[in-house]
């Protein structure tokens, strides 16, 4: 029998939790190259059934082996590299994961990965350099519409496609229509003043 | 998360054949949004999913003939955009650009909404297993009887189970009399919404009436003047992008100033969709004033029966409709 008394016995302490930390901190400054080699040629990347998908990820194509219960945000973070695209709640609750899948915003976190063979994918990576920024990220420096900058590129990635789909015409609507992107440092204000600002350069562009 | 197999259906006779030679553990998977949480929760468990989402014409919305009909692929934002949806039917737009955020409007189909398992804390409790659920394992117990009932429902309850049925969508349907249709191994069906929706009873585990195997295919909602004269709203304990505490949909067919029929249904407080008939027979034949409205929906909630933490509800569903109804009013003038 199992009950919610049982949790008690594998509670921790904040100060095991910090020293866990430490742990992990040093580890992390070992050299892992060869930990790393060897890992990678006894274990397949995946470890469940796995299904073949080909699309396209920023503006080029690809091709990956995946496990079939992976999900786009996992697929993107751990097997392309791609860590703009934040997990959060990984429930689809927060918004940080957001991405586009033929140019419309989706929750990567609840997008099972085999579902986007044959399809195109955009990231916060591929929207911009860092000498030709996209508008929406010029504004959101112009607003200092972030603190902590974690939940960002999924703010940036959700308030594109919100002018896109012409929800960005009030403060009212901006606020409605980005209701999926919680911000918990709470940058609310300059996230608004970001969209409002961006929207007539994107919608020209 | 078990290991499971994915392959994506062209077709609906592809998508069952599938399903019956993967055999047990077979699921199908539209958008996803709520399998694949439940799944990732623990709750639950397919060995194999047959993707549903890109069947051959499963988008198609068709406004244009003697029904409104939406395949059950039409995603959730694009039925909420549809032009003759957003004016005519405004009880079923709201209901559905209401739900939800947009990220996950763009990904869960209309037909897949339906379908959607309830939120109940206890129900999700799946991967910790801590307490017991007779929708997730039936014959352990509702945990949620004596505990944690705040958003637990008022109406439709059991002794086995006090879930709430969380959809926007399907109560808009109900209002609006829809009809879903499905097909299966042996063949189309259509079933009328107020069919679709089992309360739990002693089997809170049975919650829609389909088979294994079958797949919602479309939904079709009769075309009625009531529809300009509609609205869904939703109480929430935030603004925007959460499940209802009370929602309300109500639609009123005139003569002159008098209703003539009055459709109505509620959200957020009972354990399937509920039509709430005692309060559409109270507003038939009557002129819409604050005073009828409020009577109307207190009504609704006279069979309304509260735990420890969710009394509120009667009040604010009673209050929730009472408001309706006089915005669906205001719109007959």
């Amino acid at each position: 029998m199992s009950g919610p008394h049982d949790r008690q016995s594998i509670e921790i302490t904040r100060r095991q939790v910090l020293e866990a930390g430490t742990i992990v901190t040093m580890s992390g400054m070992l050299p892992v190259a060869a930990e790393a080699q060897t890992s990678s040629s006894q274990l397949p990347p995946e470890n469940g059934s796995t299904v073949q998908v080909s699309f396209q990820i920023n503006g080029q194509p690809s091709t990956l082996e995946i496990d079939a219960r992976a999900s786009l945000l996992d697929m993107l973070r751990e097997r392309l590299g791609l860590v703009g695209a934040k997990k959060g709640c990984d429930h689809g609750q927060c918004g940080a994961c957001t991405v586009h899948i033929d140019g419309r915003r989706v929750a990567s976190c609840l997008t099972v990965a085999a579902k986007v063979d044959g399809r195109k994918v955009t990231t916060i990576e591929g929207i911009g350099s860092a000498d030709a920024l996209h508008p929406m990220q010029q504004a959101f420096i112009d607003h200092d519409a972030l603190q902590c900058g974690y939940c960002t590129p999924g703010q940036i990635m959700a308030a594109i496609a919100c002018v896109k789909e012409g929800h960005a015409s009030t403060p009212e609507d901006i606020r409605e229509y980005m209701s999926g992107n919680i911000c918990r440092c709470g940058a609310y204000v300059g996230i608004v003043a970001s969209i409002e600002q961006a929207a007539p350069q994107i919608e020209r562009g | 998360m078990r290991s499971l197999s994915y392959v994506r259906a062209r077709t609906v006779r592809e998508a069952t054949q599938a399903f019956a030679t993967a055999g047990e553990g077979a699921r199908y998977i539209a958008g996803g949004t709520t399998l694949y949480d439940l799944m990732k929760l623990g709750v639950e468990h397919p060995a194999h999913l047959i993707d549903i989402a890109s069947l051959d014409g499963a988008d198609r919305i068709d406004t244009g003939g003697d029904v409104l009909f939406f395949g059950a692929g039409a995603l959730m934002a694009d039925v909420a955009e549809d032009d003759v949806v957003r004016h005519d039917y405004p009880i079923l737009a709201e209901s559905l650009s209401k739900a939800a955020s947009q990220q996950l409007r763009n990904m869960a189909t209309v037909g897949g909404n339906i379908l959607q398992r309830t939120r109940c804390p206890y129900f999700r409790n799946g991967a910790i297993g801590a307490y017991p659920c007779n929708k997730r394992e039936p014959g352990s117990g509702c945990a949620a009887i004596g505990g944690l009932d705040r958003s637990q429902a008022v109406l439709g309850i059991s002794d086995t189970c006090t879930a709430v049925s969380p959809g926007d969508w399907p109560v808009a349907l109900t209002a609006m009399d829809a009809t879903i249709e499905i097909q299966g191994p042996a063949g189309p069906r259509s079933v009328p919404i107020a069919e679709f929706y089992r309360l739990p009873g002693g089997t809170p585990h049975l919650e829609f009436s389909i088979e294994g195997g079958e797949i919602v295919t479309g939904i079709s909602v009769p075309k009625t003047e009531a529809g300009k004269n509609s609205t869904y709203l939703k109480v929430r304990d935030r603004e925007s992008y959460a499940f209802a505490l009370a929602s309300a949909a109500v639609a009123l067919a005139m003569d002159g100033d008098r209703v003539r029929r009055a459709h109505i249904a509620l959200g957020g407080v009972a354990t399937r969709p509920w039509r709430a008939h005692e309060a559409e027979t109270l507003l038939n034949g009557q002129t819409i004033d604050r005073e009828i409205a409020l009577a109307a929906g207190r009504s609704a909630f006279a069979d309304a029966s509260a735990g420890e933490h969710n009394a509120f509800k009667i009040e604010l569903g009673a209050r929730t409709l009472a408001d309706a109804i006089m915005t669906a009013g205001r719109k007959t003038q």
